[in-house]
C-alpha cells in the first residue's frame, strides 16, 4: 500500500497497471491523453507492458480486441469523440467472447473545454449493453479499473470507464493495493465466438441479452450505488451520477433535511433502486454529469406518480458542466454572496502561439486566395482550429477529425470553388487519409494543404504515427500526381514564393496537396531545452 | 479548516506548478487536497484557472463554489477580476503587478489596479523585479507564492521543502534562486 498524488487519467493508469495489464492503446484527445502517457512512461520505464498510441480510436480499439483474443489484459483510452470512431468495433465487440478483460475509458468532455460537442458515453455502453463504471473521485477511478477487468473477464465483454474533464485533469492523494500479475497467453477456445457471421452473431446476440440481466442484478447489488432512505422525510429524494454527487454532498450541510439518496455509480441503472427511492420521495430531483440520461428513462412518455426534477426542465442546467452553484436553485438553496462581482471584461481566448508554423501558413493561404471573390476554406481538428479567430479569421468549417478533406471535395464538387483543406499531419492520418483517396479517384479540383509541425502539439506534444520523412511518399502511395505535391517551409521570409506555390495549385483543374511543414514552435523550445540539459 | 484557492493566470505563466507546490506543501502538512487544472487548447496563451482546495476534513467536490474561496492568487492583474465572484466576504487577493498584454482590448492597467485596491486584503506585487533580483525572471511565481505565504494555511518550511522538490532535479543552483524568489516574495 501506498499514497500517490495522481490525477483522475493517472489514477486510471495505474489501477490498470495494478491489475495486470498487458497492452494499451490510445489517440490523444483532452482530456483523456494523460492515461497513455503515464502508460507509455511506465512501459519505457520498466518494459513491463506494451502501450503505444495508435493512427485512432478505431485502430487502438482493434488492437486491444487482438489482446483479449490472446488471453491478455489490455486497455483501450479515448476522449468521448473519439469513440464514434471506435464505435464500429466497440458496439460489435460486445457480441464476442471477450477473453482476456478488454477495458475503454472514455474521457467525456462536459462544458467543451477543448471539444466539439458534449455527448456522453454513458448512451455508448447502453446501446452495446455493456456494463459502465463512473467513478466520482481518483480513488474511485483508481479501484473501478481494477473491478472493471474483473467483471469483464467474468462475464467476457468489454467494459466502460466513464471519466469526465473535471476528474480527469484534477489530482488527489489515491491510496493503491497490490499489484496483480499479468495473465498468461491463452488464446480464445472457440472461435465461433469471435467471428461475427450472421448465424453466429444472432447466437451471441442472444448470449449477450442474458448477460445483461446479469449486469442488471449486479447493478442493484453494487455498494457502488449505494441508497440513504430516510423514512422521515418524503418531500424529496435526490438520485446523483458522476460528479453531480460531488456537488450535491458539497451543499448538502446547507439542507434543512436529509433527503434520500441513491448515488449510481455503475451502469445498467439499477432500477429496483430507483423504485425504492421513489417510494420514499414525492419528488426525485435528478442531478447528473451530461446529458440526463438516467432521467429521460425516469421521465418516460406517459405521466409518472413522481414529480421529476432535473435537466429536462430546467431545473439543473442542461448545457455545460455541473458545478457547486449550479445544482443550488434545483436543491432549493440561495445563490451564496460574493465579495464582489464579476464586470464585463475582456476575454482572452486561446491562440496561435508566437512564431507557430500555422500562422505563417494561414498568411500564405489568404494570400493566395486574395484574388478571388469568392472560395471557401475548410479546416480540421487541431491547433491550427485557433486560425479561426482573428487577426488570421483563415477558415470557415471545424466539424469532426478529418472532416476537412471531405467537406472541400463536396463543396468544389458541388461548385464552391477553389476549395481549399486544411489539415494536421496527425489528424491526416486519424482519418484524413480515406477522403484524400475519394478524391484522388475523383481528381476532384481542390487543394489539400496539409500543416505539418512534426508532432500532435494540441494535445501535448504526441508523436505523430508516421514521421514527417514519410509524409511524401504516403501521399504518392495514396495517388495523388506527383506532378501536384509541393512541399513549403511555412516561415515569413518565404511568404512570397510559399503563396506563389499555393496559387498555381489552387488553380490547377484537379486535385493537389501542399505540405507545409515546419515543427511546432513548443516542441523546438522542449527540444533545444533538453539538448541544453544533457550537456 | 477549509481554505479554497483560485489560482489564475494566462497559459505559460507556470500557474500549474504554483498549484503544484502550494499543493506538495499542504500534503507535507498532513492536509487534504483536490486541485483542479485546464489542459489542452485553453493553454494556449488564453485564460488559466485552477481550482486548489485544501482542509483537514474529506474534500467532495474539485470546483471552488462562488462566494466562499479564502484566496485569489494571480500571476496577472486583469485575471484577478475575472475570479473575484470566487472571493468569500473575508477573502484576500495576492497578485503580480505585471500586466501580460495579449489582447488587443486591454484595459488602462491603473484602472486594474483601482479595482483591486478596493477589494478588503489585497497584495499587489512586484514580482518580475523582485525575481530578477533573485537570479531569473522565471521565478515570478516562486516570488507570488513567498507573497501568499502569510495567508496561506501551509507552513513556511512545507512550501520551501515543495519548492526544492519540484526544482531538485533542475540542481542546486535553480533550487537556491527559486528559494530566494520565495523568501524576497514573503518579505
Amino acid at each position: 500500500m501506498a499514497e500517490k498524488v495522481l490525477l483522475g487519467d493517472e489514477a486510471v493508469a495505474l489501477g490498470a497497471i495494478h491489475s495486470g495489464l498487458s497492452n494499451a492503446y490510445g489517440y490523444p484527445g483532452t482530456p483523456s491523453s494523460e492515461i497513455m502517457e503515464y502508460l507509455i512512461k511506465y512501459s519505457r520505464k520498466t518494459e513491463k507492458i506494451h502501450a503505444s498510441w495508435c493512427s485512432n480510436e478505431k485502430t487502438a480499439y482493434e488492437d486491444a480486441l487482438g489482446v483479449s483474443l490472446a488471453g491478455k489484459r489490455s486497455i483501450v483510452t479515448m476522449k468521448h469523440v473519439g469513440l464514434n470512431v471506435a464505435a464500429d468495433p466497440f458496439i460489435n465487440s460486445a457480441l464476442l467472447k471477450i477473453n482476456g478483460g478488454l477495458v475503454i475509458v472514455v474521457a467525456d468532455d462536459p462544458g467543451m473545454h477543448s471539444s466539439q460537442d458534449e455527448q456522453d458515453s454513458r448512451f455508448f455502453a447502453d446501446f452495446a449493453k455493456v456494463p459502465c463504471f463512473e467513478p466520482v473521485n481518483q480513488q474511485e477511478a483508481y479501484e473501478m479499473t481494477g473491478e472493471a477487468f474483473e467483471v469483464s473477464e467474468k462475464y467476457h465483454v468489454p467494459v466502460m470507464i466513464r471519466l469526465v474533464t473535471r476528474l480527469a485533469h484534477s489530482r488527489a492523494v489515491v491510496v493503491t493495493g497490490e499489484e496483480k500479475e499479468q495473465n498468461r497467453m491463452k488464446k480464445a477456445e472457440d472461435k465461433n465466438t469471435w467471428m461475427l457471421l450472421p448465424a453466429l452473431a444472432r447466437k451471441q446476440w442472444v448470449t449477450l441479452l442474458g448477460k445483461y440481466e446479469e449486469f442488471k442484478k449486479d447493478s442493484e447489488n453494487s455498494p457502488l450505488n449505494p441508497l440513504y432512505l430516510n423514512p422521515d422525510f418524503k418531500k424529496y429524494g435526490v438520485i446523483t451520477t458522476g460528479l453531480g454527487k460531488n456537488y450535491y454532498l458539497e451543499n448538502m450541510p446547507e439542507l434543512s433535511d436529509k433527503p434520500s439518496h441513491l448515488h449510481v455509480g455503475v451502469y445498467p441503472i439499477p432500477e429496483d433502486k430507483i423504485k425504492k427511492l421513489a417510494q420514499h420521495a414525492e419528488k426525485i430531483i435528478v442531478i447528473e454529469e451530461g446529458y440526463p440520461f438516467l432521467e429521460s428513462r425516469l421521465r418516460g412518455i406517459l405521466k409518472q406518480p413522481v414529480e421529476i426534477e432535473g435537466k429536462m426542465d430546467g431545473k439543473v442546467p442542461p448545457t455545460g458542466e455541473l458545478n457547486p452553484d449550479n445544482v443550488r436553485p434545483a436543491l432549493g438553496l440561495p445563490v451564496r454572496k460574493a465579495l464582489a462581482e464579476v464586470e464585463q471584461l475582456p476575454g482572452r481566448p486561446p491562440q496561435l502561439c508566437q512564431g507557430c508554423p500555422h500562422i505563417d501558413s494561414y498568411n500564405a493561404i489568404k494570400g493566395a486566395l486574395a484574388s478571388y471573390s469568392e472560395s471557401v476554406v475548410t479546416s480540421d481538428i487541431g491547433c491550427y482550429a485557433l486560425g479561426a479567430l482573428p487577426p488570421y479569421s483563415a477558415i470557415e468549417t471545424i466539424i469532426c477529425m478529418g472532416a476537412s478533406v471531405g467537406t472541400a471535395k463536396g463543396a468544389a464538387e458541388a461548385g464552391l470553388k477553389p476549395a481549399v483543406a486544411v489539415i494536421g499531419d496527425s489528424t491526416f492520418y486519424h482519418s484524413g487519409m480515406t477522403a484524400l483517396v475519394d478524391a484522388v479517384a475523383a481528381d476532384t479540383p481542390m487543394t489539400l494543404v496539409i500543416l505539418d509541425n512534426c508532432i500532435v502539439a494540441m494535445t501535448g506534444g504526441q508523436e505523430t504515427i508516421v514521421p514527417t520523412s514519410k509524409l511524401e511518399s504516403v501521399i504518392k502511395g495514396l495517388g495523388v500526381d506527383p506532378a501536384h505535391i509541393k512541399t513549403i517551409v511555412p516561415l515569413k521570409k518565404n511568404h512570397e514564393e510559399n503563396v506563389e506555390i499555393l496559387k498555381k495549385e489552387i488553380a490547377h483543374e484537379g486535385l493537389s496537396v501542399v505540405l507545409s511543414v515546419r515543427e511546432c514552435i513548443e516542441e523546438t523550445k522542449r527540444r533545444l531545452k533538453k539538448g541544453k540539459g544533457n550537456k | 479548516m477549509k481554505f479554497d484557492i483560485i489560482l489564475a493566470g494566462v497559459g505559460g505563466q507556470g500557474v500549474l506548478s504554483l498549484a503544484a507546490i502550494i499543493a506538495t506543501g499542504a500534503m507535507k502538512d498532513n492536509l487534504k487536497v483536490r486541485q483542479s487544472e485546464v489542459h489542452g487548447m485553453a493553454q494556449r496563451g488564453g485564460a488559466v484557472l485552477s481550482h486548489l482546495r485544501i482542509s483537514d476534513s474529506e474534500i467532495s467536490s474539485d470546483l471552488v463554489a462562488k462566494g466562499t474561496a479564502s484566496l485569489i492568487i494571480s500571476m496577472e492583474p486583469l485575471e484577478v477580476l475575472r475570479y473575484v465572484d470566487y472571493l468569500s466576504p473575508d477573502g484576500s487577493v495576492v497578485t503580480a503587478s505585471e500586466p501580460f498584454v495579449n489582447i488587443p482590448d486591454y484595459p488602462d492597467i491603473e484602472v486594474i489596479y483601482g479595482k483591486i485596491k478596493k477589494l478588503k486584503n489585497h497584495k499587489i506585487v512586484e514580482s518580475l523585479e523582485l525575481a530578477k533580483k533573485a537570479g531569473t525572471s522565471r521565478a515570478a511565481n516562486m516570488v507570488i507564492i513567498g507573497a501568499a505565504s502569510s495567508v496561506l494555511p501551509v507552513s513556511a518550511g512545507s512550501l520551501q521543502a515543495a519548492v526544492e522538490e519540484l526544482f531538485s532535479s533542475k540542481g542546486k543552483d535553480v533550487v537556491d534562486i527559486n528559494l530566494k524568489a520565495f523568501a524576497l516574495g514573503a518579505e
